[in-house]
């Protein structure tokens, strides 16, 4: 056996193999072997580092050296420099954005310093598809401590940690469990839901691609704890990296034996089965989920019943998500008391976000609960881009709220979060500057929930439409003050009457900017003006008559003939025939031309 | 039985645990209105998937609004019906669902029938704050069923007509989000689809997206036309169910007043479907006891039980569902189809008039009666044994345009000779009834005696799957009763594996039989209605001096003049038919 | 591959595989750790580094020290090769020059075990930029 001294991580995450990762791996293989280092160095592809800005990412092993925005021309480069003579090649450094330093440790950097990584903890460690290397980690070992416990033990000690679901919702997940877990049944089933869907957030993929094992583990917990057999992973058909690791993990847990019968000789039987879902939101909704899994219409029901009491064909189904799952090993085998040192009182533990708009550091994060969004987004996210101004956070994917300068300082966790106008979610963490317009923030999210509701509930299926056309005609300037009540009223009716989740939150966008920026909303329908420049129809393309000379350009290059004057007098251009195409100030050689 | 305390409008209320707020409601007289949801008591038609929101309502403690049709009442429940929250959004929830529904109530289908239109009056709605876009489809007009899709309010009471109880499985919700709407897979026509124009969909939709297709204005056509002799029947089931149409309590019988506003239309002829059913019984029990003697002679090749065939919306079904068991229904075609047959060539022949010169107009509690009389095996030349199929909301509908009061109309007497009929063909009518009628012959043909009595009792009810066995003098004959097509699904998959020990088997696609039928006036999910039609019809049988179909003079006659003897060539010729594969085979 | 049977059967397998991420472990946990850096330059690599690196990543392990051998660039002592720098957790990094097999293990014996310093310290007398600029 090779006896490695150097190990060279390779991202294999859904992103950096886009760019080429794979290559990367290819490249570096070859190299390694042609400097006759076959038997000293290994390559390993693991899962996401989350640190996506700057893939692909290749972290040399033992010196934690981090490379960022590899190519694969630079494989030759990272051997013959880093592993042959054991220099850092410094131009694939990480340049720290504040000092404009290389910092080549990663845990020296700020995007990993105020991380810590309980569900993420092999993701960019392991090899995920090899199963040796996670029982190295101490893998299974939590489903065998299980196994010496009983399962109102282990349940109780789920409950003491304090773990809350991560999917969104953030039910006490040991509270769960024990509700499975007393319904009596013939036939109870486990469920993973993997059916990640907010925009931007892709936490539950990055698990999965790269420690699909703690997730298989937690459910054959889950199993021996509510006493079900059968384990359904529910994952959208668009992940195909995530399925396939899937595969390979169920595969080689099976043949030793970590599923099937008798597992470890405890005379457990469980086994895990794939569906995929063709990608609807609403499938994110436990309910709706279970619906698409039995071959029917992805649509929610009214709870309760709840899934635990009446799910999958009817009988108990535990589901919780993807971070949640794999959150559990930890806790057994470090203690429930470990878990719930970290984070606040009634938040638990780390969370995962998926950190992202217009910060330096996009990416994937785990941070304690509690953390402030300065320190999230100013710390580890490296502050705003192209140092412009910090303006809003909106957390929570579609169905959160737009936080601002004034929730910096709030410790995060579900109840703040909620409490604030927003919510937990699962992870999504979009950062805005002063260049995005509110409206029109509350109108993309918009856009989104009206494509994804199922249309079942007539609030949601109509009013969120409705609502987005209200939206539309304060964007447009054609909405008065008075809509403005009406919009408000309608969001809170959508959010009072609609069946489930999605629409009880889709609404929180509208509110939470109505809440927080109302001057703006205001400038729009009462000033008709777009403060932030982003509202089309409220721009004005305005010739300034001093240095304007009256060259004509604007006139030629204008398709509607908006623009007269005189030669060699200075322009005007009519506003009401004005289409906003901005070829005349592209034209102008003078910068007589602006926007208003 | 365990029960449940709570209070609801601060007053104090116990009911069964399991009940919902709705129910709860109703028990101390608080209407909460619902759009979506409707029940038919004593059926499995129960359609809740609490989405119009209409009926939301504020419990004390939870977050949201919450459905009353859907929660359960739970200890101690503080409910409030009519809060202000409650009252501005079960508004705004009305308005949305108008914003979204075209404003042509004056030329729809279902104006004064719709109950969307009385929701929004008994909310007021008087204008509509919400504007902007509004779904629009391409419109499917089948021979039977229009639907028009832009006044679908997604209360699913159509799937679960479809699906649940009728296991036709055509109709679902398509798209996602605002273009949700119910449809055919792929947004087919309902002509290329399973469909089979039972019509249950129609019967329980709450506004104008699904109707019939109207023949009214070709009836008045044919009316007018001075070359045509219009020769009309009415099933049994229309007289059982007209009168609610002028505001009478359901369950009066307005035969003669139905003869009478025939006549004033302008009718030729006013026959009686009745008339037809005599001669099914007579057909179809002759095949039964053709089928029965041989078996017991030891034939291991007749197909036993035998299936009823008089009912078009059950015939599509086995057509598409059971094309492995074409061989198992009777032969004979539905009393529509046999009027149609003996009006076209007996009574031509006694008038003097070529088949092209009748226009046969029937009157059905029914929509796959409109496509069955489009059927080719059902056309002479291409002339149609029945021109026109008009429903019993159709005729109402007719007779209103005429100015009629019907109320005040004398009773009258159908037409001879295709208007005797005998009480064993009016309870076709109802589930049940058929059986019933063939077994009153079938015993006395059999067994050369007189009938003990002719009520036979254990066939009757409202149960969806009903069995006996009737005493034929010592044979006992296994008889199956099913309606509602899931219910027909099942019995059809016992006789598939084998497992059926039926000798005859009665299957009705509407719940309840015709009297249920998809063209009868709207129930509004009210299954009292259907029960006091029902009852109707059997009070309507004790009536008849003759109660067994062979006793049928005018039936006789015509066996004696015409067809010769029942299941003889003629018969066959005439009143026999074949049914077809139609798995992978659509309408056209 | 043969079945898992008990939790007996995980541990021993864990045991046996926990080489394969033994160095990444490591790698996470350096501040807690002996770190040993292998000048291997030119200079370093011609005056027998590499063997020096095997050597005491073999030594090491055979006495269950947990220490993190890394190689790194010319430490500039190139009259001194090789060199490793030696640095024991909480402690500042201690230079060797002239390292051979002798010496190997004369270092993990004396520096690293019992923490007694040997023959062949290079005084450190450069700053680092950091360090530098805090001044």
């Amino acid at each position: 056996m090779a006896n490695y001294k150097n190990h060279v991580l390779v991202c294999s995450g859904t992103g950096c193999r886009a760019s080429q990762g794979e290559e990367i791996v290819l490249n570096l293989e070859a190299e390694i072997e042609k400097n006759g280092l076959g038997e000293e160095v290994q390559v390993v592809r693991t899962g996401c580092f989350g640190f996506c800005e700057k893939g692909p990412v290749v972290k040399m092993i033992p010196d934690n050296t981090f490379y960022v925005q590899v190519t694969p021309e630079d494989a030759s480069d990272l051997v013959s420099e880093h592993l042959v003579k054991g220099r850092q090649v410094e131009r694939l450094l990480f340049t720290d954005p504040e000092t404009k330093e290389k910092v080549a440790d990663s845990k020296k950097m700020g995007f990993y310093k105020k991380q810590i990584r309980l569900a993420l903890r092999n993701c960019g460690f392991i090899n995920p598809e090899n199963i040796h290397e996670y029982i190295a980690r101490d893998g299974y070992a939590a489903l065998g401590k299980a196994f010496t416990m009983k399962p109102e033990e282990v349940i109780q000690e789920i409950i003491d940690s304090g773990l809350r679901g991560r999917g969104g919702g953030g039910f006490p997940t040991g509270l769960k469990w024990d509700i499975t877990r007393k319904v009596q049944a013939e036939q109870k089933y486990v469920v993973c839901n993997a059916d990640e869907g907010d925009p931007g957030a892709f936490m539950d993929r990055s698990i999965l691609e790269g420690d699909p094992h703690s997730v298989l583990e937690s459910m054959a917990i889950n199993g021996y704890c509510t006493g079900a057999t059968k384990g359904l992973i529910y994952i959208r058909a668009e992940y195909p990296l995530a399925i396939n690791r899937l595969k390979i993990a169920i595969e080689q847990a099976r043949e030793l034996g970590l599923l099937g019968t008798d597992i470890l000789g405890s005379g457990f039987d469980f086994d895990v089965e794939i569906r995929y879902g063709a990608g609807a939101f609403v499938c994110g909704e436990e309910t709706s989920l279970i619906h698409s899994m039995e071959g029917h219409r992805g649509e929610p029901t009214v709870k309760p019943p709840f899934p635990s009491e009446s799910g999958y064909k009817g009988m108990p189904t535990n589901v919780n998500n993807v971070e949640t799952y794999a959150n559990i090993p930890v806790i057994l085998l470090e203690g429930a008391k470990y878990f719930a040192s970290i984070g606040t009182e009634k938040s638990k533990g780390t969370k995962v976000f998926a950190l992202a708009g217009k910060v330096n550091n996009v990416g994937l994060i785990e941070v304690p609960m509690g953390i402030t969004l300065r320190e999230v987004i100013f710390d580890i996210g490296g502050g705003i881009k192209d140092g412009k101004k910090f303006k809003s956070v909106q957390t929570g994917g579609p169905s959160g709220g737009c936080l601002t300068e004034k929730h910096l300082d709030i410790p995060i966790d579900y109840d703040n979060l909620l409490a604030s106008g927003s919510m937990m979610g699962s992870g999504g963490m979009i950062v805005m500057d002063e260049d995005d317009c509110m409206v029109s923030v509350a109108k993309f999210y918009l856009d989104f929930t009206v494509e994804e509701s199922c249309g079942k509930c007539a609030p949601c299926r109509i009013g969120n439409k409705r609502l987005y056309e209200m939206l539309d005609k304060i964007s447009e300037g054609k909405a008065t003050e008075a809509d403005l009540g009406r919009l408000r009223n309608l969001a809170n009716v959508i959010k009072d009457t609609s069946l489930c989740g999605l629409g009880q939150t889709s609404p929180n966008p509208v509110l939470s900017t109505m809440d927080n920026f109302r001057d703006e909303y205001l400038a729009h329908v009462k000033d008709k003006k777009c403060p932030a420049g982003q509202c089309k129809s409220l721009l004005q393309y305005v010739i300034d008559a001093e240095p304007c000379i009256g060259c004509t350009a604007c006139v030629r290059v204008c398709p509607v003939d908006a623009i007269s004057g005189e030669k060699k007098q200075p322009h005007t251009i009519n506003q009401e025939t004005c289409i906003k195409c901005g070829a005349c100030m592209d034209k102008c050689k003078f910068k007589a031309i602006s926007i208003q | 039985m365990e029960t449940v305390q709570l209070t609801i409008d601060n007053k104090k209320v116990e009911v069964a645990k399991g009940t919902t707020i709705l129910e709860a409601a109703k028990t101390i007289g608080v209407d909460i209105p619902t759009l979506c949801h409707m029940k038919l008591e004593d059926t499995n038609f129960e359609n809740n998937p609490g989405g119009c929101r209409v009926c939301v309502v504020e419990v004390a403690g939870r977050r949201n609004l919450a459905p009353a049709c859907k929660s359960e009442c739970t200890p101690n429940m503080e409910v409030n019906t009519h809060s202000v929250r409650v009252v501005n959004a079960r508004r705004t929830v009305m308005e949305l669902i108008l914003s979204d529904h075209p404003s042509d109530c004056l030329v729809c289908a279902k104006a004064g029938n719709c109950d969307l239109q009385d929701m929004a009056q008994t909310l007021g709605i008087r204008q509509i704050p919400f504007q902007g876009e509004k779904n629009e489809y391409k419109s499917d007009e089948s021979p039977a069923i229009i639907r028009e899709m832009e006044k679908c309010i997604m209360c699913r009471r159509c799937e679960t007509a479809c699906n649940k109880v009728q296991t036709v499985g055509v109709l679902s919700a398509i798209n996602r989000g605002f273009e949700s709407v119910v449809a055919p897979a792929f947004e087919m026509d309902l002509d290329h689809s399973n469909c089979t124009f039972c019509g249950q969909c129609v019967a329980v939709c709450p506004t104008g997206a699904l109707t019939e297709r109207d023949h009214s204005r070709e009836v008045l056509d044919a009316i007018v036309d001075p070359t045509k002799t219009v020769i009309v029947n009415t099933a049994p089931a229309v007289r059982a169910a007209l009168g609610e149409e002028f505001g009478m309590e359901a369950g009066t019988r307005v035969t003669g007043k139905m003869v009478s506003a025939l006549r004033k239309i302008g009718f030729d002829y006013v026959f009686d479907t009745d008339f037809a059913a005599d001669l099914t019984i007579m057909e179809e029990g002759t095949e039964l006891l053709g089928r029965l003697s041989k078996h017991l002679a030891g034939d291991k090749d007749v197909k036993l039980p035998i299936l009823t065939s008089c009912c078009p919306g059950w015939v599509n079904f086995f057509e598409y569902n059971f094309p492995d068991m074409l061989d198992v229904p009777s032969t004979a075609k539905s009393p529509q189809q046999m009027f149609g047959a003996i009006a076209k060539s007996y009574f031509a022949e006694k008038l003097g008039k070529k088949r092209e010169d009748l226009v046969v107009v029937s009157v059905m509690p029914c929509l796959a009666k409109k496509y069955e009389c489009s059927r080719d095996e059902f056309k002479t030349d291409g002339n149609p044994e029945v021109d026109l199929s008009i429903s019993t909301r159709e005729l109402a509908q007719m007779i209103k345009n005429y100015n009629i009061n019907f109320n005040q109309l004398e009773d009258e007497d159908f037409d001879q000779p295709l208007g005797e009929s005998t009480g064993a063909s009016v309870i076709f009518g109802t589930t049940g009834g058929v059986i019933e009628a063939a077994v009153r012959t079938a015993y006395e043909v059999h067994t050369k005696k007189e009938c003990p009595s002719v009520d036979f009792k254990e066939l009757r009810g409202m149960e969806g799957i009903r069995s006996a066995t009737i005493d034929f003098d010592g044979l006992p004959i296994n008889i199956g009763i099913a309606h509602g097509l899931g219910n027909a699904r099942k019995l059809l998959e016992d006789v598939r594996a084998g497992k059926s020990n039926f000798h005859a088997i009665e299957i009705m696609a509407c719940p309840g039989g015709c009297i249920g039928g998809g063209g009868q006036p709207y129930h509004h999910g009210k299954v009292e209605t259907l029960k006091a039609r029902q009852k109707a019809i059997y009070s309507e049988d004790e009536s008849k001096t003759l109660r067994k179909s062979h006793e049928n003079p005018f039936v006789q006659k015509l066996y004696e003049e015409f067809l010769g003897e029942p299941c003889g060539h003629k018969s066959h010729e005439l009143l026999h038919t074949h049914y077809y594969d139609k798995k992978n085979v659509d309408k056209k | 591959m043969t079945k898992v049977k008990s939790l007996a059967d995980l541990k021993k397998m864990k045991e046996d595989l926990q080489s394969k991420v033994n160095l990444r472990e490591k790698g996470d946990n350096v501040e807690r750790m002996v770190q040993v850096k292998v000048s291997m330059a030119t200079c370093g690599i011609a005056a027998g580094a590499k063997e020096v690196m095997n050597q005491l990543i073999t030594e090491l392990d055979n006495r269950s020290v947990d220490a993190v051998v890394t190689q790194t660039g010319c430490m500039g002592y190139c009259h001194a090769e090789p060199t490793i720098e030696v640095t024991l957790p909480n402690n500042d990094p201690v230079v060797f020059g002239h390292v051979d097999d002798k010496k190997v293990v004369e270092i993990i014996e004396q520096y690293i075990i019992a923490g007694k310093l040997v023959d062949g310290v290079i005084p450190v007398n450069y700053e680092t930029v950091k360090e530098h600029k805090n001044k």
